[in-house]
C-alpha cells in the first residue's frame, strides 16, 4: 500500500476532486481504489457493505489507468463508488438485502452499472439496504443493520441506508441508491450528505430489483451537489429497448450547467449577479410541511437554511398541498400492490431460496417464500395481496390511484405560483436502531414529506442543511417540477457554495489509523 | 373495517406465503392498524377522478413505447441457471406436478 502524503486524505476528496487529481497523475485510480477498499476493511461494524471483492475493483482500476495513460479525460474515470445491492451486478453477488437472493449472480449488469462501468467508474462494492429496498431505518436488512455514521447507536435511514453512511463515513466518493417513497432523500438526511431522486423515467430500472415499478427510480448520492450532478449525468438517460418506462430524453450535462449557474440565470435578460445568484428563483413553502408533526429541531434547521436561500436572492412564498397527510396510506397501499406483484417472481424455481422440506410444488412455493422473505417483504406482500384481492380492489386500490391523481394535481398548482418547493426530508432526526421495529405504522408516517413527490413521479433532493438534536444532521428537501433537476440542482450547488453543512463530517471517522 | 384470521389465512394462501400461528397473531394487529390509517381515503371525495397508474402518464410528451417483437438477448442458459435451486440438463427441477 502506498503512503505518499497524498493518499492519506484522499477519502476527504469528492468525485469532482478526485478526478482532477487523476486527470493531472497525482493518482493512480489503482491507489484511490486501494486506499478505498483499505477504508472499507477497516469499518466494517458499520454494516454499509454487503460484498466487496478487491480483485475486482483493481482490475478495473488498472483498466481505468490504462484509459488514462492512453490520453483519455472524461469526468469520472477512475474514480471510485459503490452500488445499493438493489441494482444487478455480474462481478458482485445481489441480494436486494433478502435471505430470498443470498448467493444470487446475475447474468448481466443493471444499465445504470454498466453505465457508470463505461465512463471508467471503479466499483468497490455492494451496499447494504432494507430488504427489497422496503424500509426507512435500514433495520429490515436480513443481514445485519446499518449504523449512521453520526451516532452508531442510530439508524442511517432507509432504504439506501448503506449508500448514506459509505458517503457519510467516507468510505466511498459516491453512491448509487434508488428510491421508490424516499429512500434517497431520507438517508441522505439523516447522514448529512447530498442525494437526489430524479424525475421517474431519468434513469433506467433494468436490472434494478424491482419494489413498486411506478415508483422506483435510481439516483446519486454524494457530498455534494456537483458530485450528484457528476454522476447523474452518466446514469442517465434513455434506455428505450429494455425499460419501457424510460424517458425518450436526452442525456444531459448537469454539472456543467451547474457551474455555470443555471437555475439561476435570469429568464428575463438581466445580468446574473453573483452575490444574488438565485436572485428569480421562487421557493414554494407548503404549509403542511410545516406542522406540529414535524419536529421543532428539523423546522430550526429547514427554517435557518431557508433564510439562507433568501440572502442568495431567492423569494419565498407560501404553497397548498392539502393531501400531504393521504400520501401515507395512498402510498401504502399502492407500492405493497406492485411489491406483491413483482416479489411473486420469487417462487424457488429459477432462481432465489428454496426450502430444503415440502411436500409438493404449492408447499414448495409456500415454505420457500416464508423463509425467504424477511418480515417487511411479507407484511407488505400480504397487505398487496389483500388490496388487490376479489371485493377490496376498489376500495382501496382504485381509491389510492384516484387520490394519486389529485396528489400529482396539486403539485402543478403548487408549481403555478413557485419554481422549486422546499421543506424538510424527515419529520425527525435519526431514530435510535430498534426504536420503530416493532410498529411498522409508525415507520410509514416518519415518510410523510417524501411520499407525496414520490408518487406524482417529481424530481426531488435532500441537501445539509444544519443539525438538530443530538448533533444529528437535518436535511432540507428541495422538490421540482418534472425534468427540473438542473434547477434543483443549481440552486442546491449555490446553497453548498455558501454554506458548508456538507463539509462537515462525522468526528469519529475524521481519524483512521493507517 | 377489521380483519380477522380467516382473512388472513385467505390472504396468506393467495400469496403463497406460510404464516405460523404466533405470527397470525401479530400480522393481524399490525394490519388492522395499517387499515385504520388507510380508511383515512375514504373521507376524499373522488368523484370523476381517473386513476392514476402511473405517473408518465402525467408527462404529455412521453407516451409508453412497445419495442419490436424481436429477439435480442444471445442464449445464456448456464449463466442464467447459476443461481437456480435446481437443476438437471439445463432444465429446471420442481416437485412432481402431474402423478
Amino acid at each position: 500500500m502506498s503512503s505518499t502524503a497524498a493518499s492519506t486524505d484522499l477519502h476527504d476528496l469528492g468525485v469532482a476532486e478526485l478526478a482532477t487529481k487523476l486527470a493531472a497523475g497525482e493518482v493512480s485510480s489503482v491507489e484511490v481504489t486501494q486506499h478505498f477498499l483499505q477504508r472499507i476493511a477497516q469499518q466494517t461494524s458499520l454494516g454499509a457493505f454487503l460484498a466487496t471483492d478487491p480483485d475486482v475493483s483493481l482490475a478495473q482500476a488498472k483498466a481505468a489507468d490504462a484509459r488514462l495513460a492512453a490520453g483519455e479525460r472524461t469526468p469520472l474515470l477512475g474514480v471510485p463508488l459503490a452500488h445499493k445491492d438493489v441494482f444487478v451486478t455480474r462481478d458482485f453477488a445481489t441480494t436486494a438485502g433478502s435471505k430470498m437472493l443470498e448467493n444470487y449472480r446475475s447474468p448481466f449488469d443493471a444499465t445504470v452499472v454498466a453505465k457508470l462501468a463505461a465512463a471508467g467508474m471503479v466499483t468497490l462494492g455492494k451496499l447494504n439496504c432494507d430488504e427489497f429496498a422496503m424500509g426507512s431505518g435500514n433495520d429490515n436488512s436480513a443481514y445485519k443493520p446499518v449504523h449512521n455514521p453520526w451516532d452508531t447507536t442510530r439508524v442511517p435511514g432507509g432504504s439506501s441506508g448503506g449508500s448514506a453512511a459509505a458517503v457519510a463515513a467516507r468510505l466511498v466518493p459516491v453512491a448509487t441508491g434508488t428510491d421508490t417513497g424516499g429512500s434517497i432523500r431520507q438517508p441522505a438526511s439523516l447522514t448529512g450528505i447530498t442525494g437526489i431522486k430524479p424525475t421517474y423515467g431519468r434513469c433506467s430500472r433494468y436490472g434494478m430489483v424491482a419494489f413498486a415499478s411506478s415508483l422506483d427510480q435510481a439516483g446519486p448520492m454524494g457530498r455534494s451537489a456537483l458530485d450528484c450532478a457528476l454522476l447523474l449525468s452518466a446514469m442517465a438517460g434513455p434506455d428505450l429497448d429494455r425499460d419501457s418506462t424510460s424517458l425518450d430524453l436526452p442525456a444531459f450535462d448537469y454539472a456543467t450547467d451547474l457551474i455555470a449557474g443555471y437555475a439561476c440565470k435570469p429568464s428575463n435578460g438581466a445580468t446574473f449577479d453573483p452575490q444574488k445568484p438565485l436572485k428569480n428563483l421562487k421557493i414554494g413553502l407548503p404549509k403542511q410541511f410545516y406542522g406540529q408533526g414535524c419536529a421543532p429541531d428539523v423546522l430550526a434547521a429547514v427554517r435557518s437554511a431557508l433564510n439562507e436561500f433568501e440572502k442568495l436572492g431567492a423569494t419565498l412564498v407560501e404553497v397548498d398541498l392539502p393531501l400531504t397527510e393521504l400520501s401515507i396510506p395512498v402510498y401504502y397501499v399502492i407500492a405493497p400492490a406492485e411489491a406483491s406483484s413483482n416479489l411473486s417472481r420469487f417462487d424457488g424455481v429459477r432462481y432465489g431460496h428454496r426450502a430444503a422440506h415440502y411436500t409438493d410444488l404449492t408447499d414448495m412455493y409456500k415454505k420457500s417464500r416464508s423463509e425467504g422473505f424477511g418480515d417487511e417483504a411479507r407484511r407488505r406482500i400480504m397487505i398487496g395481496t389483500y388490496v388487490l384481492s376479489h371485493g377490496y380492489y376498489d376500495a382501496y386500490y382504485l381509491k389510492a390511484q384516484k387520490i394519486r391523481r389529485l396528489i400529482a394535481e396539486d403539485f402543478q398548482k403548487a408549481f403555478a405560483q413557485c419554481d422549486i418547493i422546499a421543506g424538510p426530508v424527515s419529520p425527525s432526526v435519526a431514530w435510535k436502531i430498534g426504536e420503530k421495529s416493532a410498529d411498522p405504522v409508525a415507520n410509514y408516517l416518519t415518510d410523510i414529506y417524501t411520499l407525496s413527490s414520490s408518487l406524482a413521479g417529481l424530481p426531488g433532493m435532500s441537501v445539509p442543511a444544519g443539525f438538530g438534536a443530538g448533533g444529528m444532521p437535518v436535511g432540507l428537501q428541495l422538490i421540482g417540477n418534472y425534468f427540473k433537476e438542473a434547477q434543483l440542482l443549481g440552486a442546491a450547488h449555490q446553497f453548498q457554495v455558501a454554506t458548508d453543512w456538507h463539509m462537515r463530517r462525522p468526528s469519529a471517522f475524521e481519524v483512521i489509523s493507517k | 373495517m377489521a380483519i380477522d384470521s380467516k382473512e388472513i389465512a385467505r390472504v396468506a394462501n393467495l400469496a403463497r406465503l406460510e404464516l405460523r400461528p404466533d405470527e397470525t397473531e401479530r400480522v393481524l394487529g399490525q394490519l388492522n392498524g395499517f387499515f385504520a390509517l388507510v380508511d383515512q381515503m375514504a373521507a376524499v371525495n373522488t368523484t370523476g377522478v381517473e386513476p392514476l397508474a402511473h405517473p408518465a402518464a402525467l408527462l404529455g410528451e412521453v407516451a409508453l413505447r412497445l419495442r419490436d417483437d424481436i429477439v435480442t438477448e444471445t442464449n445464456q442458459r448456464d449463466t442464467s441457471q447459476v443461481s437456480a435451486p435446481a437443476v438437471e440438463r439445463g432444465l429446471f427441477l420442481v416437485p412432481k406436478v402431474i402423478e
